[in-house]
C-alpha cells in the first residue's frame, strides 16, 4: 500500500517508517550536521547536573520558579532576534531599545500619570518605527544593519538616559499591572494542570487533521499510534512540569506570556508564507526576489517586528524590577538576547532557525547566570561562563553547517 | 518608444504578437549591455535566443523578468504597453522564467522553492496542496527526485533544473523564458525538457529559449534571434537556416575562425558540423 502513495513511489527513498526507522534516519541526520535542538538540551543536562552536584538548591521548585521568570523577559527580546538572525541580519540595539522602551512607559506612566495601557502602546510604537528605520537604511541605503544597529545603540542609550532625567530611575507602583503581571501573578495550579493537557490535546487534534488530510490525498501521513505516543509523552512531561512548580508559587502568568509568543512566532516562521518569505531571504535574497516576493518588506517587517518584541521585553523587564532606571537595557541584555538566539540553534548566517531557539537558549543563559549566583560567585565569572558558551554554540553552528554543506545539506 | 525595426522578419505577422519588445536598451554605467534591441513572441512560438558570451542574451531575460528595468524602449504584452518594475509585475503578467543561476533557495524543501512568493493560503499554508501540485509537476516532466521534503542542498544540479523548471510553470505562464534550459541535464532530461517545450507549445504558450547548443535550437526552436554585442543581429526561421548562417551572425562576419577553419579545410573532406560550439573552442585553443 504505501508504493503505492505518491512522495513514497520513488524506488530509491529508504522507508522510515517503523519506529526503528525513524530512529535510524534521526542519528543519519545528527550525523550530517542537521543537530536541531540537540546541542541546546545537551548543554542544558549538562549545565542541571554540575549545578545541581554543586548546590541541591539548583533544581529544587523555588529555584525553577525564579529561573523561569528571569528568562522571560530576555526570552521575549530574544524572540526578536531570531526574526533578524532569519534575515541573515543583525540587530545589536536590542538592549537600548528596551531599556528606552522602558524608560518611556515609566516616565509616561509615573511621571505623567498616563494611563499604563496607552503608555505601553505609544512605547511599542515607537520600537515598531525604530525598527523600521533600521530595515529603511538596510534596504534604502544599503547600511549594513551591523552598522546602523550600533549606532542605534549608542543612540537610544543616550535617549533613555535623557527621558529619566537626573534622578536617572523611575519606581513603578508596586499595585500596578505591570509590576504585579511580572512578580507576584501565578497561573492558579488548576489551570496550570489544565493548560499542560491543552498543549498536548492541540497538538494531537492537529495532527491527526493535518495526517487524514495526508492520507486523503495520498500522501504518506505519521500513523495515529505515533501521534498519539507523542501527546502523552508531551502530557506527561508537561504535567510533570506543573506539578513540580506548583509545589512552590507555580507558573508566572510572564513565563505563560513568553511561551505564548513562542508558539505564535514559530506558527508564523513555519506556517505562514511571511515566514516562508523570511527563511527565503536568509537562504538567498537574491531568488527570493526574483521569485517576486517583496524583499524590502519582509527586512522592514523582521526589524520591526525585533524592535517590537525587544521593547516588549524591556517593558516586561521594568515590570519585573519595579523599576526603569539607567541601567535597564544596558550591561549583558544585548548580548544575552543575540547569545540566547543563537545558543538555542538559529543560525548567524541566515535561513534557518526556529521560535524555539529563543526559549531554550534563554533557559540556558538564565540557567548559568542563575547557577553561578547560588554558588555566590561574581558576575565577572558569568559573563566568563556564558561567553565560553556562545563561543561553543557559535562553533557548533559553524561546524555543523560545514558538515551539512559537504553531506549535501542546506 | 520608436519602432526602429530593420531586420526583423516577423514584422508580416498575422496577429498581435503575444510579447514585443521594441527599442529596448540597457547600460550598466558605460557599458551598453542592450541596444535598441527588438523582439516579437507569438503564442504557440518557440524563438530561440542565441548569441555569444556578452551579447546580452541573460541581461534581456533579466529585462524581461522584471530583475532590471530597461533604459529605454517599450514591451508589449497581448497588445497592451506594460511595464515590468519587478519580478513580481512579470509574474502576475504571465511571464515565468526559470534563470540560468536557477535561483533557488538552497534552505528551503522542494515544495517551498516551487511555492516561493505564490504560496497557496499565506495565512496557513496549505502544505498538502501544494505537495500534492508538486507532484504532479514533477512527474508531468519525468523528473527523477525522490522526495519532495528534502532542501534543495540536497539535489544535484540536474535536479535543481528540473525543480525551477516546474517552479516555472506554476500560476499557467503565458511567456516561459529559459536561460540554457539543457546545460546542465543528462542525455534522458535534456529530451525532457525539449519535449517540455513542444508541448508548451502545443498549449499556445510562448516559449524564449536561450541556448548555446545549436542541435537543441534547431530541434524545437521556430524562429532564431541573434544578438551580437548588445543588438540584434538576425532574426532567421530555424527550419529554412543553416548553422553556418547562424553561426556567421552570431560571430558577426562570414570572416571569423569558424569559417576560417573551414576554408582551411575544405577540400579534405565536406565538414558539415563546422558549427559545433566545440569547433570554436578547439580553434581558439591554439
Amino acid at each position: 500500500m504505501s508504493t503505492l502513495q505518491l512522495d513514497r513511489s520513488d524506488e530509491r527513498l529508504s522507508h522510515d517508517l517503523t519506529p526503528a526507522g525513524r530512529a535510524r534516519a534521526a542519528l543519519r541526520n545528527i550525523r550530517s550536521g542537521d543537530l536541531g535542538p540537540l546541542p541546546v538540551i545537551v548543554g542544558l543536562v549538562i549545565i542541571a547536573v554540575i549545578f545541581q552536584s554543586l548546590n541541591p538548591v539548583f533544581l529544587s521548585s523555588g529555584n525553577l520558579v525564579n529561573l523561569m521568570l528571569d528568562s522571560a523577559a530576555v526570552g521575549v527580546i530574544s524572540l526578536g532576534i531570531v526574526c533578524v538572525l532569519l534575515v541573515g541580519e543583525i540587530d545589536l540595539s536590542v538592549g537600548s531599545v528596551s531599556g528606552f522602551t522602558a524608560a518611556v512607559v515609566a516616565v509616561l506612566f509615573v511621571r505623567h500619570d498616563w494611563n499604563w495601557v496607552l503608555a505601553v502602546v505609544v512605547a511599542l510604537g515607537i520600537a515598531t518605527l525604530i525598527g523600521l528605520t533600521y530595515g529603511l537604511a538596510l534596504t534604502r541605503f544599503g547600511m549594513p544593519s551591523f552598522v546602523a544597529s550600533l549606532a542605534g545603540l549608542l543612540a537610544f542609550l543616550g535617549l533613555q538616559l535623557a527621558i529619566l532625567g537626573d534622578q536617572g530611575s523611575v519606581n513603578l507602583p508596586f499595585d500596578s499591572f505591570l509590576v504585579t503581571f511580572a512578580q507576584v501573578s501565578f497561573v492558579p495550579p488548576w489551570l496550570a494542570y489544565v493548560l499542560a493537557a491543552l498543549a498536548p490535546a492541540g497538538m494531537l487534534a492537529a495532527g491527526y487533521e493535518t495526517s487524514s488530510r495526508r492520507r486523503r490525498a495520498n500522501l504518506s501521513a505519521t500513523s495515529v499510534r505515533v501521534l498519539v505516543v507523542r501527546a502523552v509523552a508531551l502530557l506527561v512531561g508537561l504535567e510533570f512540569v506543573a506539578w513540580y512548580l506548583n509545589r512552590e508559587r507555580g507558573i508566572g502568568w510572564m513565563v505563560v506570556f513568553f511561551v505564548a509568543l513562542v508558539v505564535i512566532l514559530n506558527y508564523g516562521i513555519t506556517r505562514t508564507g511571511w515566514g516562508r518569505s523570511l527563511l527565503a531571504v536568509g537562504g538567498n535574497v537574491e531568488a527570493a526576489r526574483r521569485s517576486g516576493i517583496g524583499v524590502r518588506r519582509i527586512y522592514l517587517s523582521a526589524f520591526a517586528v525585533c524592535s517590537f518584541l525587544a521593547a516588549l521585553g524591556g517593558i516586561l523587564a521594568a515590570g519585573r524590577l519595579a523599576s526603569a532606571n539607567l541601567s535597564s537595557g544596558t550591561g549583558d541584555v544585548n548580548l544575552n538576547a543575540i547569545a540566547a538566539a543563537v545558543i538555542g540553534g538559529t543560525s548567524l548566517f541566515g535561513g534557518r532557525g526556529s521560535a524555539w531557539s529563543a526559549l531554550l537558549g534563554t533557559v540556558v543563559i538564565a540557567a548559568i547566570a542563575n547557577g553561578l549566583t547560588l554558588l555566590n560567585l561574581d558576575s565577572s565569572y558569568r559573563f566568563v561562563i556564558t561567553g565560553l558558551v556562545l563561543a561553543v554554540a557559535v562553533a557548533i553552528d559553524s561546524l555543523a553547517r560545514r558538515s551539512r554543506a559537504s553531506h549535501g545539506r542546506a | 518608444m520608436t519602432t526602429t525595426a530593420s531586420t526583423t522578419g516577423n514584422d508580416t505577422a498575422t496577429s498581435t504578437p503575444l510579447l514585443s519588445l521594441r527599442g529596448v536598451t540597457k547600460t550598466f554605467g558605460a557599458v551598453n549591455a542592450l541596444t535598441d534591441i527588438d523582439l516579437d513572441v507569438a503564442r504557440g512560438e518557440v524563438v530561440a535566443l542565441v548569441g555569444d558570451n556578452g551579447a546580452g542574451k541573460s541581461t534581456l531575460v533579466k529585462v524581461l523578468s522584471g530583475v532590471h528595468a530597461p533604459d529605454a524602449g517599450t514591451i508589449s504584452f497581448e497588445g497592451r504597453e506594460v511595464q515590468v518594475a519587478d519580478p513580481a509585475a512579470a509574474i502576475d503578467l504571465g511571464i515565468a522564467t526559470v534563470f540560468q543561476d536557477l535561483a533557488l533557495c538552497e534552505n528551503l524543501d522542494v515544495v517551498g522553492n516551487l511555492f516561493l512568493g505564490q504560496e497557496r493560503n499565506r495565512a496557513r499554508l496549505d502544505e498538502v496542496s501544494m505537495e500534492v501540485t508538486s507532484w504532479e509537476l514533477l512527474q508531468q516532466l519525468s523528473a527523477k527526485i525522490p522526495t519532495v521534503r528534502i532542501p534543495i542542498a540536497s539535489l544535484s544540479g540536474g535536479q535543481r533544473q528540473t525543480v525551477a523548471i516546474a517552479r516555472s510553470l506554476l500560476g499557467d505562464p503565458k511567456v516561459i523564458i529559459l536561460d540554457e534550459p539543457t546545460a546542465a541535464l543528462g542525455v534522458a532530461q535534456t529530451a525532457e525538457v525539449l519535449d517540455l517545450i513542444e508541448r508548451l507549445r502545443q498549449r499556445g504558450l510562448g516559449v524564449i529559449m536561450i541556448s548555446h547548443n545549436m542541435e537543441d535550437v534547431r530541434a524545437v526552436a521556430d524562429r532564431v534571434v541573434v544578438l551580437r554585442l548588445g543588438r540584434n543581429n538576425g532574426v532567421f526561421d530555424a527550419h529554412g537556416v543553416s548553422t553556418e548562417t547562424i553561426i556567421a551572425a552570431i560571430t558577426g562576419a562570414s570572416d571569423n575562425v569558424v569559417t576560417r577553419r573551414r576554408e582551411r579545410l575544405d577540400g579534405a573532406a565536406g565538414e558539415a558540423a563546422a558549427g559545433r560550439p566545440a569547433t570554436t573552442d578547439e580553434e581558439v585553443a591554439r
